[in-house]
Parts: C-alpha cells; sequence; structure tokens
C-alpha cells in the first residue's frame, strides 16, 4: 500500500520520459536531500553548539562552525560528483532467456574532475557502483535478469552519489530506450526433424550427422551430444563437433508439427536452430504467419531467433 | 558492507588523536583502558579475527562506566564526560561493524574535538585539533570512496576543510553570542589559577613559580612609573598566627572615601580566568566600566567568579588619600591580634612605641630593622615554628614577600598602629610588540597598608626596604640567580626574549579577537564596520545575506572545473575558418580531412585557393608536425583573421 504510494508519488513528482540519444545531467535533472546521517550529523553539531554556548568556548564555536560550513559544502561535492555527465545508452547484446541482459551505458566525464563512487542501479536493488577517471569515456555495464522471452526494457534507473561525506544523496533517474533482445529458453536437447531434398524428391536424408567436418568453441545452446568429450579430457576447453550436412538438404522447422503449448514449441524450435546452426544444415522456420525461408549462417539465425523471441508479441 | 582493513586503521588513529592530549588530565587507568581497547581492535584487525561477542562487550561497558564513578566519585561534570567519552569511543571500536557504525564513530571524533576547549583554547591546542580534524576528515571521506587512495583523500578533505574556511569566518564573527551559561555548571568547569584571598608563609613564593599569566594592561595614555605599579587585590584583615584571611565579620558598610590629586591612569585589564570574583586595578581605583563592588578597604569584586576572560576599562588615581575617617570599629579590626602569639614582636613593638614620638617615626624604626639586620629576601626560606613573626624576626630573618609583610603588620598593630595586609601583583613587563604589560602569576606580591590620622591609610611595602631591586626592576634581579624562578624570568638572553615577547604578543592578539570574542566585542566591530541597532534579526540577516553571496561565490569557481577544457588555440582558428567557409556554403563534412577540404574549398573558389592552402599548409604544420612556435602560430592568426570570402 504504503509502496504503491510511494510509486506514485515518485511517479507524479518526477519526469518519466524516455530518452533517446545523449543525457547531459544539469541541475535540472539532479536531486538531492540530505541522508538519515546528514540528519544525524546537524543533530551533533547542535550539541556541539550548545556545549559552546554553556562553557562560551570561542574556539569551539569555530570549530563547530568550520564543521557545520564543510559539511554545507559537501553538498555541492556531492551535486559535482554527478553534474555534467553526459551518458547514452550502448547496444544490448541478446541473450536467451534466464541468463543476464548486459546493458551498457557510456558515462562521457569530459572536464578535469574524477568522480568517485556512482550508483547505478534499477528499482529491484541491481547495482554497479563505479569510478569514473577524468576526460574519459567509461562503459558501465549492469545486468539485469531476463525472466522471459521478448524485449527486455531495462526500466527506470537511478543514478546516485553520496561522496564526499555521505551526508547528502544526489540521484537522478535515467530511462533511456534501449531494449535488451532476450530469445526464448533452448529446450532439452531433442532430435531434429527430418529433412527434404530441394526439389521436393522426398528423398529422406537423415541430417548429415555422419560428415564429421572440424571442432568449433562452445556457445549456449549447443546441443549436449556433440560436444566433444575427447577435446575437453585432452584439456582443449570445451568444444562442439561439426559437421556438414549434404548439399541439396533443406530443414523445415515446424511449429505445426509439434504439439506442445505455444511456449514449449518456442523453446523447442530454438533449440532446434542451435543445433542446425551448429551442423551447418540450411533450414528455415515456419511459425504461423511467418515463414523464413531456408538458409544458413550467423545472420539467418538470428533472424530466427529474434522471430522466435517476438513470436506473438507487438514488435517494437 | 565490509569494513576494510585501511578504514579501520584511520578510525583507530583518529580516535588516538582526539583522544591522546586528554590524556594529561584523565586518571591513568582510563587512558590506559582506551589504549588497551584500541590495541585490541588492531590485533583483531591484523589477524582477521572476529570481534568480542556482545555480552562481553556489555560486561566492559559496564566495568569501564563503574569504574568512572567509582574514580571520579561523580556521574556528572566535565571530566566525567570527556572520561566516558573517550572510553566510549574506544568501545565502540570493539563493535565496529557496518558503515553507520563508523559514521558515529566519527561523529564521536568530531565532539571530542572540542572538548578539549573547555581545557584549553590556546592556538597550539587549536591547531593540533586542526590536524585531528583533518584525519577525521580523511577517515570520513574514505566511507564514501571505496578504494580510493591516501593522498587524494587527503587532498579533498584539505580542500574541503580550507574552502570552509571563509564561511566559517563570516558565520563566527556574525553569529550571535549568548552570554552566561544555559544551564548551571558543575564546579569543575574551570581551572583555577592566581591569588587566592587567604595568605600564610609560603603562599606567595608558590605562586611565584608559575609563568602563567594574571592579566594584561594597557594604559590609554599616562604610564605611571614602575614603583606605583602596585595591582590592588584581596586586602587581608584578621590574622590567626599564622594566617592571614579577610575574615568573617563583614566590612563595614561605610563607602570608601577617597581624594586624589594630579592625573588619572586609564588603562584597560583583560584579566584571564581565575574562578574568584576580585578584580585587580592600579592603586587606586575611582571606577571601572562593567558593573562592580567597590567594598570600603577598595578590594574591587565582580559580580561573579571570573570564569572566562575578562576585559573592563578602569580608571585610578595614584596621588591620593583614602578613608581618613575611617570609622573607629574598623580601625579596632585593624588592630586586633591573636592572643598568645609572638612575645618577643610584642615586646619589641612596646620598646618601639616608647621611643617613638610619632606614627611616622615608628614606622621608619621599623623599616630600619628590616634593613639592617641582615634579612634575605628568598623563594626559599626556612620553615617556621608556632610562632611565626617572632621565628621570622629574630632566628630564620629569610623570607618572601609575604614574610616581611605579615610581621610589618604586626608589628605596627602591636604598637598600636592600625594596619592591614593588601595582595595583589607588583610591577609588569612590557611587550614591546602589542604595546601592553603582562602580569605574571610570578609578579604576585603583598604589601602593607597603615592608617594614619591626617593622611588615611597610606602604603608601606617592607619588601622594598630589603629588596629594593624587587619594586625596580622585577623579581629576576630581586633574587640570587640559583633561585627557583621559571626559566624564561630569570633569563637574560635576548633573543629568548624576543621570541617569548613575539609568542606572547601573538597569543594575546588571539586571545582578544578569537577568544575573547563575545557579545561586546561583537558589538564594538560591528559599530566600527558601520552597523547600527545590532539585533538578533538583523545578525540573522546579515549572516544570510553574507553566507549566500560567498556560497555563490564559490559555486561559480567550485562549478568551473567540470566545463571541458578548452580546445587548444590551432584548433580553434582552424574552426574559424571552416565556419567562415561555411557561411559561404562549403561546408566541411565529417569524413572530410583538411588536405581533401582545402582541395574542394580551393577549386569551387579558385580566387581563394591561395589564401586556402596557405591557411591549410599553416594549420597542419602546427596541429600534426608539432612545430610549438610562437611567431608561427601568430602567422596563422593572422592569415586566419584576414582570411575573407
Amino acid at each position: 500500500m504504503l509502496n504503491s504510494f510511494r510509486q506514485r508519488f515518485r511517479n507524479w513528482a518526477f519526469r518519466r520520459t524516455v530518452e533517446t540519444g545523449t543525457v547531459i545531467l544539469n541541475q535540472r535533472r539532479i536531486y538531492i536531500l540530505p541522508t538519515r546521517r546528514g540528519v544525524g550529523f546537524a543533530c551533533v553539531l547542535i550539541l556541539m553548539l550548545l556545549g559552546d554556548i554553556n562553557y562560551n568556548l570561542s574556539l569551539g564555536y569555530a570549530f563547530t562552525f568550520l564543521l557545520a560550513t564543510s559539511g554545507g559544502l559537501s553538498m555541492l561535492y556531492t551535486f559535482r560528483n554527478m553534474a555534467a555527465l553526459e551518458i547514452h545508452a550502448g547496444p544490448v547484446t541478446p541473450v536467451f532467456a534466464e541468463e543476464d541482459v548486459c546493458f551498457v551505458f557510456y558515462f562521457d566525464n569530459p572536464g578535469k574532475l574524477e568522480r568517485y563512487q556512482l550508483h547505478l542501479h534499477d528499482d529491484a536493488g541491481h547495482l554497479n557502483v563505479f569510478d569514473l577517471p577524468a576526460r574519459q569515456v567509461t562503459a558501465v555495464m549492469l545486468p539485469l535478469p531476463a525472466i522471459q522471452r521478448g524485449w527486455l526494457d531495462s526500466g527506470r534507473l537511478t543514478l546516485h552519489t553520496e561522496f564526499p561525506l555521505g551526508l547528502f544523496h544526489a540521484w537522478t533517474y535515467l530511462h533511456f530506450d534501449v531494449c535488451g533482445l532476450v530469445y526464448p529458453k533452448p529446450a532439452a536437447p531433442r532430435p531434429l526433424p527430418a529433412a527434404s531434398s530441394q526439389n521436393g524428391g522426398g528423398g529422406v536424408i537423415s541430417a548429415g550427422d555422419e560428415d564429421f567436418s572440424g571442432l568449433r568453441d562452445y556457445a549456449p545452446g549447443d546441443a549436449l551430444p556433440r560436444i566433444a568429450w575427447k577435446t575437453l579430457a585432452r584439456a582443449q576447453g570445451l568444444q562442439v563437433k561439426q559437421f556438414t550436412a549434404e548439399q541439396g538438404s533443406e530443414l523445415w522447422l515446424d511449429a505445426s508439427a509439434l504439439n506442445e503449448t505455444l511456449e514449449h514449441k518456442l523453446e523447442i524450435l530454438t533449440r532446434w536452430v542451435l543445433d542446425a546452426d551448429a551442423q551447418g544444415l540450411h533450414y528455415g522456420l515456419r511459425l504461423a504467419g511467418q515463414d523464413i525461408p531456408p538458409q544458413h549462417g550467423a545472420a539467418h539465425r538470428a533472424d530466427c531467433l529474434r522471430a522466435l523471441a517476438l513470436y506473438g508479441m507487438n514488435e517494437k | 558492507m565490509k569494513l576494510s582493513a585501511p578504514l579501520i586503521y584511520g578510525l583507530i588513529i583518529s580516535i588516538l588523536l582526539v583522544s591522546a592530549p586528554h590524556a594529561g588530565h584523565l586518571p591513568l587507568w582510563v587512558s590506559g583502558t582506551g589504549v588497551l581497547l584500541l590495541a585490541w581492535r588492531v590485533y583483531l584487525t591484523r589477524n582477521s579475527q572476529r570481534l568480542p561477542p556482545r555480552w562481553l562487550l556489555v560486561g566492559v561497558t559496564l566495568a569501564c562506566v563503574g569504574g568512572i564513578a567509582l574514580s571520579f566519585h561523580a556521574v556528572f561534570g566535565r571530566e566525567v564526560g570527556v572520561a566516558l567519552l573517550v572510553l566510549l569511543s574506544a568501545l565502540k571500536m570493539l563493535e565496529l561493524r557496518t558503515t553507520r557504525d563508523a559514521s558515529v564513530l566519527i561523529y564521536l571524533a568530531c565532539f571530542i574535538t572540542i572538548t578539549h576547549f573547555l581545557y584549553s583554547q590556546s592556538l597550539a591546542t587549536g591547531l593540533f585539533m586542526l590536524l585531528a580534524l583533518t584525519a577525521i576528515m580523511t577517515t570520513w571521506i574514505h566511507l564514501h570512496t571505496g578504494t580510493l587512495g591516501l593522498k587524494p583523500r587527503l587532498r579533498i578533505a584539505t580542500m574541503l576543510l580550507m574552502q570552509a574556511i571563509p564561511l566559517t569566518l563570516l558565520i563566527f564573527v556574525l553569529f550571535p553570542r549568548v552570554s552566561g551559561p544555559l544551564w548551571g555548571l558543575p564546579q569543575d568547569a574551570y581551572a583555577s589559577s592566581g591569588l587566592s584571598d587567604t595568605m600564610s608563609p609560603g603562599s606567595m613564593s608558590k605562586l611565584t613559580l608559575s609563568d602563567a599569566v594574571a592579566f594584561r594592561v594597557t594604559f590609554k595614555d599616562a604610564v605611571p612609573l614602575r614603583p606605583q605599579m602596585y595591582w590592588r587585590g584581596p586586602v587581608l584583615w584578621d590574622f590567626d598566627g599564622r594566617t592571614w584571611t579577610r575574615g568573617r565579620s563583614p566590612l563595614l558598610a561605610a563607602p570608601a572615601q577617597l581624594e586624589y590629586s594630579g592625573l588619572a591612569v586609564d588603562y584597560t585589564v583583560t584579566l584571564e580566568a581565575h574562578n574568584k570574583s576580585w578584580l585587580f586595578a592600579l592603586d587606586m581605583p575611582i571606577s571601572l566600566s562593567i558593573p562592580y563592588v567597590r567594598l570600603a578597604d577598595f578590594q574591587l569584586l565582580n559580580k561573579a567568579p571570573v570564569n572566562s576572560r575578562l576585559r573592563y576599562e578602569a580608571t585610578s588615581g595614584t596621588n591620593y588619600r583614602s578613608s581618613r575617617n575611617e570609622p573607629q570599629q574598623q580601625l579596632q579590626r585593624a588592630l586586633a591580634l591573636p592572643a598568645g602569639f609572638n612575645p618577643r614582636a610584642l615586646q619589641l613593638a612596646a620598646d618601639w612605641r616608647r621611643q617613638a614620638s610619632s606614627d611616622e617615626q615608628l614606622i621608619n624604626t621599623a623599616l630600619d630593622y628590616f634593613s639592617r639586620n641582615g634579612f634575605e629576601y628568598t623563594l626559599e626560606p626556612p620553615p617556621l615554628g608556632r610562632d611565626t613573626v617572632d621565628d621570622f624576626l629574630f632566628t630564620t630573618r629569610q623570607g618572601f614577600c609575604e614574610y616581611y609583610a605579615s610581621s610589618f603588620v604586626f608589628l605596627m598593630r602591636a604598637a598600636g598602629i592600625p594596619a592591614r595586609v593588601v595582595t595583589g601583583y607588583q610591577g609588569g613587563e612590557y611587550n614591546d610588540l602589542g604595546g601592553y604589560y603582562i602580569l605574571r602569576q610570578s609578579d604576585a606580591h603583598a604589601w602593607t597598608e597603615v592608617w594614619l590620622k591626617e593622611r588615611g591609610w597610606v602604603r608601606y611595602d617592607p619588601t622594598a626596604a630589603i629588596a629594593p631591586g624587587r619594586i625596580q626592576n622585577g623579581l629576576s634581579n630581586a633574587l640570587a640567580d640559583n633561585a627557583a624562578l621559571p626559566f624564561l624570568t630569570r633569563t637574560r638572553w635576548p633573543l629568548l626574549l624576543s621570541l617569548r615577547d613575539n609568542i606572547d604578543a601573538l597569543t594575546n592578539q588571539w586571545n582578544q579577537w578569537v577568544l575573547g570574542y563575545d557579545n561586546e566585542r561583537q558589538f564594538a566591530l560591528l559599530t566600527r564596520l558601520g552597523m547600527q541597532d545590532i539585533t538578533w534579526q538583523k545578525l540573522a540577516l546579515y549572516l544570510l545575506a553574507g553566507a549566500s553571496l560567498l556560497l555563490a561565490l564559490f559555486a561559480l569557481f567550485f562549478l568551473r572545473r567540470l566545463q571541458p577544457p578548452l580546445p587548444d588555440p590551432v584548433q580553434t582558428l582552424y574552426l574559424r575558418f571552416c565556419k567562415r567557409l561555411a557561411r559561404a556554403g562549403i561546408t566541411r563534412a565529417a569524413h572530410e580531412g583538411p588536405l581533401d577540404f582545402a582541395a574542394r574549398a580551393a577549386a569551387l573558389r579558385p580566387q581563394h585557393a591561395a589564401a586556402i592552402n596557405d591557411i591549410t599548409t599553416r594549420y597542419l604544420a602546427l596541429r600534426y608536425r608539432g612545430q610549438q612556435d610562437r611567431a608561427l602560430l601568430q602567422a596563422f592568426r593572422h592569415a586566419v583573421r584576414s582570411f575573407k570570402l
């Protein structure tokens, strides 16, 4: 109840626009308030002042004022620690569901000042703490968990700092128009469906499993049976066996051929796309209302996975 | 967040720095316990061991509080508070787990800094505490900068403190001062040293061992001669055979009567706190600028004990007759002697009385007696027995001023002349730099006053009879060289003396402007600056306005460093050249290098081709061939400026 009220207040009080391009942090974007620690320090100062008045300590006055002024000036330090930063979002590499989407933000610090202990976090508390050297662009990562397929919005992120004394909390909200593409999670390995020859002759060719063509490094989603255990035993790292399919054979990965729930269908198709790509097959993807003709290569694989990720969703 | 070991060491150093100077006035066990607790923490941190369990800490805390209650016999008061703060901060170190605990410790350390000023507000203490504050700030910043090194942190801390100074000064000057304590102070709130209102053999010479300043005097114009500089303090009437006191019977309420002739002397006294209510003024005080009470024997009293430095202006007449009509009852008091003491002195006085034709003659006889019979002026006289006056007059014949004053008054009273002892300070040391006189505890002195019918109370100083140098030139000239005087009082090394004068002048300025800055000084300063009708509302307004102005100015400079640095002049000039071409419709594309651009521009504007190529060649030479030459740059600037399409 209280939380939802707080959320509504924040939505009302602070801008909720989504940023495109580069954001420059100026005084209109930076909010600043004393922290609980700052209020505590003010109480200590009042106690000190009472002591000074009571015992008539002139030097005590001077020190109390010095501490109070330093504390007050630290607000400017806190503000300056964030001000005039230029921030833009970088491209996001697609991931499979249940992995982390790594959002990248480029922080340009054009001035002569180093910035200390900036905290970038989302509302769920995923946090990255970093320093920014002067006159440099720094890439800052914020991994957020991808729970389901589709586009993952970073949501409104908060950038805050309490440098140097922790008496003041300066913060700003960042909401860039970047989204991470999340592919469906690959299902457990299962054999590929039968391929058909290109000319439609109906000749059944088992998917060129026999023609071993070499090894390549393991990539997430590769089928377990294709892992080259022998090379792993020889301490050559995790590698996957590659096979060439016979030229002319053609594989259709068809959603309608599967008798499963939609999400599970997509997961199985994802698995097949990965396997078929790993084997270098020509494969096409057939979803209801969407056909991707047989092809092969990295771009084709990305197209297929993207179609699977966004199937049934509003394309953004 | 787990606290890193360097942060913990920083906190330990901060606590040590702010607590160490307290070791001088805390019981040994408190300092010892504090050091042990900190050492324990260092040990635990070094070996990455776990902190002690809560029950153990509670036990240690209770033991510490109990120990303090036992050793101070109190649970309130300055000393108790300081001891508790120091021990609690050390104990908190053992409970230091989160950043929140660290913040609490830092606040504690900040608070402990000002407790030192209860004991000393000297320049040295202030500087040391500033150092401690820098250490605290450095550690504090560590809490919020993660792994930042010591040097940059120290730089940030120093910068922050230095930038805070102008505003601090403004607030210090304008913050309304409240006079008087807000609540009743504990008895031990102020240190006490200086003259007391009793005098017994040895009490003055003990005081003389102290080099501490009693008060400072600035004369307005006329400076009296040194032999006239008797700074009057408590007047003592009653004698019990050993000790002189002011006596229990209150003085008669008769007003002090004073006739003076000649010029009055105007001067300002800055009196150090001595926790007693008496004030000091030149014989004889006429008036004071602060509220005061002048008793019938010309002793001046403040309304309350002087427990902070006090400034007042005073006027005195050095050529005077006082209380010629002293009431009979008062004169009787000035003749009283304890029964059964000092028979030989009584006898001597009776003999003199018989021989003398007048009081004046008798007094001269007595002074002659002191100067002729081998009396010695010394700080270390032999001890006296029950009949102090007899022992001194006939046996030891060695004594300090209180011995002479005491026996002189005794003899006078025995001879039937009313007499009393006056204590105070005599002389003064001139400080060339500050233009003022310093009276130290070592200038404490006791002399006598005798009542004569026509002249009233007349000052006689028996010390002058045997050691005229004491009155003429000060104590160090009157004593043998090996006397146990403060080193600086007896040195004759000019460099050392001038150093002392310098330091004292600085201390005096410090006292006047920093420590003595009270509501009166504030009022005087602000009036001199042209403010009228000063009320606290006005002060608050000025404070607000001044602070805003200072902050705005500061922010202007402070935030300038955020801007990216300007590009170098060569680049600026070239960009101006490109802008001129752009205005003519020839815009340099993002992918276009200077040479390509020059070729294109020259083709489009053949009549300017020479100028374009010239500027481009110069630009390339300056920017890419590293030719850093002022003349070349100047030529390039000229070429760009004169380029017109």
